[in-house]
């Protein structure tokens, strides 16, 4: 069963609960075991994407860049129950949801499908943190906390939420037909692009261009790239929202895509630079993830190797630019979800097959023409335009109660003493103990001067 | 022949070499430092401890210069490291009684003559 059906069952249920009970499939103990292990994975993915970017910026700056991510556990995640999953799965319209759901309310232990409701709920709403999580990595190192928080905040309601009812929660693009198993256009293309506008509406570090800006601890980044594919198999498996053949498909793919992804990528790098690189590993993994993912459980595991090999080769390219620009996607945000997640789209269009999961659609090499390769497109487009234009009035709207940036020399300080008043690497060489009472007054986390 | 021994600011570390190298000043140690000065103290607190911290990352530099070499250093330091702040750091010129080059044996200003 596809996940938009068991969303439009969930819908229904909610609108007809005396009907739900006779005719709705009872729980089931398996599907509710997976559903349950899936959301623990799929959670467990936002600390690993915070040491990915904690070990991709300069140390000063590690505890900021990781909270970006923590923060979001919160933010998201508290806003998730409080309107967010109502407007991403209310039954509303085709453009987005309601709040007959909000703070939760007739989310509770029903069946949707053949999983509690409120699991479900607590699913989906994993994905939603992660996908606000992802577009820190365009905005590290120089972006002030507060104004990071307000903007997720809202990016998860205006953004997220409408995107994910258009595919999964009964709008139009899933009635349209376009394919996204787990996410590929409502969380990568969506974050991806989010965070190509940010960076622009942000503007690059103020050393950037000036200096290298190095990783500052490759074996976090490498950490990280793990987990997070650990993680995915909940976020892919647990997206066929029962533990059946179609989960077992997709965590397969997931196992399989990013494998290829890191033989096309080290052939890349070993031709290109002459050396293959942990950072790039690391890149390949979360690339080739971010490709699969729409098309998880609807192609052949060999479709998922040709998938996974063929789907980071852009990114590989588009980062290499890139970074010769002036254009400063601190962590490259766009290239590896925003163009990973534009490849696995339209990549489903062309291998999906009905003769592996026939809840599915088949793509152009397997005789669908090229319809279904254009509504994948069209749900690309959508959802780029879409997050684009919001993303850029978002940052606007917040632009105008606090200023985005910190300021320059804060900057230079580093954003861990300036937004968090600690340290990643603190030696405790030099430090005084203060009673709180007594502590100095303090402006940015520096004593005030007299 | 002066051992000029400067400590800066580390984010300023790449714009000092630039200005060093542009100056024809090539040798040089550098070394992660940390030190008091006048600077404001950082507060930070991890979990209710509350702490200040006096200590500042700073980098030192240390430069061995012919006479003629040293007032180009002072400068090229000086106006590269500034920020106006008060933490821009320090520059100690000290006299140096020999310099040997390990590979030649070369001493003094042969020494710390660039190798071309």
């Amino acid at each position: 069963m596809t996940k938009k059906k068991i969303c439009a069952l969930a819908v229904l249920g909610l609108l007809v609960p005396s009907v739900l009970a006779q005719e709705a499939d009872a729980i089931s103990g398996v599907d509710t075991s997976w559903l349950l292990v899936s959301t623990a994975l799929v959670l467990l993915m936002t600390p690993a994407l915070a040491f990915f970017y904690g070990g991709l910026v300069r140390s000063k700056n590690a505890l900021n860049t990781m909270m970006m991510s923590f923060v979001a556990l919160g933010i998201s995640g508290t806003l998730w129950a409080v309107a967010g999953y109502s407007l991403a799965f209310g039954a509303g319209g085709d453009w987005i949801g309601d709040l007959s759901m909000a703070f939760l309310a007739g989310v509770g232990l029903e069946p949707s499908g053949t999983t509690p409701h409120l699991l479900f709920m607590g699913f989906q709403g994993t994905f939603a943190i992660i996908t606000a999580a992802l577009i820190s990595g365009t905005l590290v190192e120089r972006m002030k906390f507060v104004s990071y928080v307000i903007f997720i905040g809202l990016w998860g309601l205006a953004v997220y939420a409408p995107v994910c009812h258009w595919v999964w929660g009964g709008g139009w693009l899933g009635g349209m037909g376009a394919l996204d198993f787990a996410g590929g256009a409502v969380v990568h293309v969506n974050a991806g692009v989010a965070a190509l506008v940010a960076a622009r509406v942000l503007g690059p570090r103020k050393d950037y261009g000036r200096e290298a800006l190095l990783p500052h601890n490759v074996p976090f980044v490498l950490l990280g790239a793990g987990i997070l594919w650990f993680g995915w198999f909940g976020f892919n498996g647990g997206s066929a929202l029962a533990a059946d053949g179609i989960a077992a498909l997709a965590l397969v793919n997931t196992l399989l895509a990013p494998a290829a992804g890191i033989f096309a990528w080290t052939l890349l790098d070993r031709f290109t630079t002459g050396k293959i690189t942990a950072v790039g590993i690391a890149t390949a993994i979360v690339v080739g993830l971010v490709a699969i993912t729409p098309a998880a459980g609807f192609v052949s595991p060999g479709g998922a190797l040709a998938l996974g090999a063929v789907g980071v080769i852009p990114s590989y390219y588009l980062i290499r630019w890139r970074t010769r620009t002036s254009f400063d996607d601190s962590l490259d945000v766009f290239a590896a979800h925003g163009m990973g997640g534009i490849m696995g789209a339209l990549l489903t269009g062309v291998l999906a097959t009905t003769a592996i999961n026939s809840g599915g659609a088949n793509g152009l090499l397997f005789g669908g023409g090229v319809t279904q390769l254009g509504i994948q497109a069209l749900s690309v487009l959508a959802v780029a335009v879409y997050s684009g234009v919001l993303t850029y009035l978002i940052l606007k709207l917040v632009g105008l109660v606090t200023k985005l940036r910190a300021d320059s020399s804060d900057e230079g300080l580093g954003m861990d003493i300036v937004a968090h008043g600690e340290e990643a690497y603190a030696t405790g060489e030099g430090a005084v103990l203060l009673n709180e009472s007594e502590a100095p007054e303090r402006v940015n986390g520096l004593t005030k001067k007299d | 022949m002066k051992l000029v021994k400067a400590i800066v600011r580390p984010s300023r570390l790449p714009d000092v070499l630039r200005a060093l190298y542009a100056a024809d000043i090539t040798g040089l140690t550098v070394s992660r430092v940390r030190g008091h000065g006048g600077q404001v103290e950082v507060v930070e607190t991890y979990r209710g401890t509350t702490v200040k911290m006096e200590m500042h990352d700073k980098v030192m530099i240390d430069i061995g210069v012919s006479d003629t070499f040293v007032d180009i250093a002072v400068d090229a330091i000086c106006s590269s490291a500034a920020t106006g702040s008060v933490g821009d750091g320090k520059i100690f010129v000290l006299p140096v009684e020999r310099v040997i080059r390990v590979r030649t044996g070369e001493e003094d200003v042969a020494a710390v003559t660039p190798v071309r």
